[in-house]
């Protein structure tokens, strides 16, 4: 039981991570990793809504008709993000208004009904909590990945302080302008997927059709 | 020559699979196939039997630059010494204006020789930073991947080159083909197996990552501090009116003698290496008429629709030819036989989408001025569905005959 706790949170932060192995919640990945206070914002919120969605369903998993549990399910995550949204507005105004929609569109996102569907129906809650937790956790080191390389090297910045002088105050660094838009999120999670998948060799997925290769001086 | 021969032989199993070197396999193939035709020969049958092979393949789009850099290099050294004489500049800085004044040459613009060398002086550390950085990713991969490096790097880095702004800084000429040449293609297994144009995906990161120093009106003239719009600009804010009274007549945009990127301005050198490049067969004239017909339908499209507001739409089709890099593009970058249709009614309908999207995106987008680059990088995605649906037709209409 201890050993499956520890797991929850653990495995998806490299090994089963969602955004690097799962491949979810891409969009909001690309959409709020301009700067890094937006991109912590966001994944408190989501790490929060997974935790607390993932627990509240697995408590009432056995009551749940299943033909309408994704309805239910629904409506639980919508309701938590309902009230971080609430949250969010009334003590960090500015970074909400920032975040604009995103923080209600984690009712959309993938991992959160992901991990409803996958663990939390068929698992009891505290688990659900821990595994909840994971993911989200999981997801934010990614995110806050993305947001380093992004603002650091778009704007030289972190956190909103300058760490890197830029050109245009004197400064010798000339800030990346692509990393400010969303295509570079692509660039750096496609870039941070090839990395993880070099250092875990099981994460590679099998080829859907494989190019003859042989070394190129036995063709000689 | 024979010595030569004989010492690439007797070092060559050295990089055979189990020698000491095996690992550099791709540099040692790399240079002794550019200097001695491959050995490796077709074993099956049946196969063609043809003396040109991918290598001199694009070894012939190389050569075919050759008036392009001609006329490249007075242009460029032109457009800046006649900046400075204009202006009455003296005492520049720069290792450039050191060289130029060590050896004697002043900044004359009347005279070819001392363009030409100024020109080059820009020219050639961009190419050779081009060359290094790029080739430097390219012999890693060919290392790692177990490929051959092959000459369609070359051709990438000469591309490459001719369509940046004249004063980009080399820092940014090297990022640039780093980007193209690991993203744009080394990702996707190499030569042959991009789906994009890897020196148009350097230049299209270039432009989105720097914007300053890829567009606007400063960066077309290799002279610090001047500012002078290339014709295409002059013509986004005021129409073809503008871009006569700033004293550039069509010939003269044909002729190339305007500011603008390396390679784009001469349209003259550029049709003499298109000439060049269908008569060898190398690029197929159906994509560079494909555009050509794509653009000058959807130029006389706008100018009959006509506009109050926007000048752009009355820019006839010849203009829309001459003016910034459409005519490069068409001729080099579009017929890149990777990344283009490889059916011929496809290639037709592949060049008619990069002509049209061109002149859409220089007439109605005001946040771009040229449009080329990114229309031939749309085309190059919708290349394989062009084709897939080109085959799907060709299938249909055979079963229905059977």
């Amino acid at each position: 039981m201890a050993s499956q706790a520890k797991n929850n949170v653990i495995d998806p932060l490299i090994d089963n991570n969602p955004i690097t192995l799962q491949v979810l919640g891409i969009c909001s990945a690309l959409a709020v990793t301009t700067n890094m206070t937006s991109a912590l914002i966001m994944s408190l919120a989501l790490t929060t809504v997974t935790a607390f969605s993932s627990a509240c369903i697995s408590a009432i998993r056995k009551h749940i008709p299943s033909s309408i549990r994704i309805i239910v399910q629904m409506t639980i995550i919508a309701s938590l993000v309902i009230i971080v949204d609430q949250i969010l507005k009334a003590y960090a105004f500015e970074a909400s208004k920032q975040l604009s929609v995103f923080v209600g569109l984690i009712i959309t996102n993938c991992i959160v009904l992901g991990r409803a569907e996958a663990y939390a129906m068929k698992n009891p809650p505290m688990l659900s909590f821990l595994d909840g937790i994971g993911n989200g956790l999981g997801y934010s080191l990614i995110l806050m990945l993305v947001a380093f390389c992004r603002e650091l090297l778009g704007a030289g910045k972190l956190f909103g302080h300058q760490v890197i002088p830029v050109a245009s105050d004197g400064g010798w660094y000339v800030p990346n302008g692509l990393m400010l838009l969303p295509p570079s999120a692509f660039f750096v999670i496609g870039l941070l997927i090839w990395a993880v998948r070099s250092w875990k060799k099981e994460q590679v997925e099998a080829p859907d059709y494989q190019i003859h290769q042989v070394h190129r001086t036995e063709v000689l | 020559m024979a010595r030569l021969r004989r010492f690439l032989d007797r070092i060559e199993p050295q990089f055979q699979k189990g020698g000491p070197y095996e690992k550099y396999f791709a540099l040692y193939e790399m240079v002794d196939t550019f200097i001695y035709s491959p050995a490796d020969v077709t074993r099956g049958s049946p196969h063609v039997r043809d003396a040109i092979d991918l290598k001199r393949v694009m070894s012939y789009v190389v050569v075919a630059t050759f008036p392009v850099l001609l006329l490249m290099l007075w242009n460029t050294g032109f457009q800046a010494n006649n900046a400075i004489s204009q202006m009455g500049m003296t005492g520049l800085d720069g290792w450039r204006n050191w060289v130029m004044s060590t050896l004697g040459i002043a900044h004359d613009p009347n005279s070819v020789f001392a363009n030409m060398f100024y020109g080059l002086l820009y020219f050639l550390p961009m190419y050779i930073t081009t060359l290094v950085a790029g080739g430097i990713f390219e012999v890693i991969f060919a290392a790692v991947r177990n490929h051959e490096v092959n000459e369609g790097f070359l051709v990438s880095s000469m591309l490459y080159t001719l369509t940046l702004p004249p004063s980009t800084p080399l820092w940014m000429v090297a990022l640039g083909i780093i980007f193209g040449v690991v993203l744009g293609k080394e990702v996707f297994g190499g030569t042959g197996k991009n789906f994009l144009n890897p020196a148009l995906t350097g230049r299209a990161f270039l432009y989105f990552a720097y914007p300053a120093a890829m567009s606007g009106d400063a960066v077309w003239t290799a002279v610090d501090g001047y500012t002078g719009a290339t014709p295409l600009a002059l013509a986004a804010s005021g129409g073809i009116d503008a871009v006569k009274e700033a004293g550039y007549s069509w010939s003269q945009t044909f002729l190339g003698v305007m500011p603008g990127s390396l390679g784009e301005t001469s349209t003259l050198a550029i049709l003499i290496g298109a000439a060049f490049l269908i008569y060898t067969r190398v690029a197929n004239f159906r994509i560079i008429l494909g555009v050509f017909l794509g653009m000058v339908a959807t130029s006389l499209l706008f100018n009959l629709i006509g506009s109050d507001t926007n000048p752009m739409f009355s820019v006839p089709w010849y203009w829309h030819l001459t003016m910034g890099g459409l005519a490069f593009g068409m001729v080099f970058m579009a017929t890149d036989p990777v990344s283009a249709a490889m059916t011929n009614k496809g290639r037709w309908i592949y060049g008619a989408l990069i002509g049209f999207m061109a002149v859409m995106i220089r007439v109605v987008n005001p946040a771009f001025p040229e449009g080329i680059m990114l229309a031939i990088l749309f085309g190059n995605i919708f290349a394989p569905l062009i084709d897939y649906f080109v085959v799907q037709a060709n299938i249909k209409r055979r079963m229905k005959r059977s």
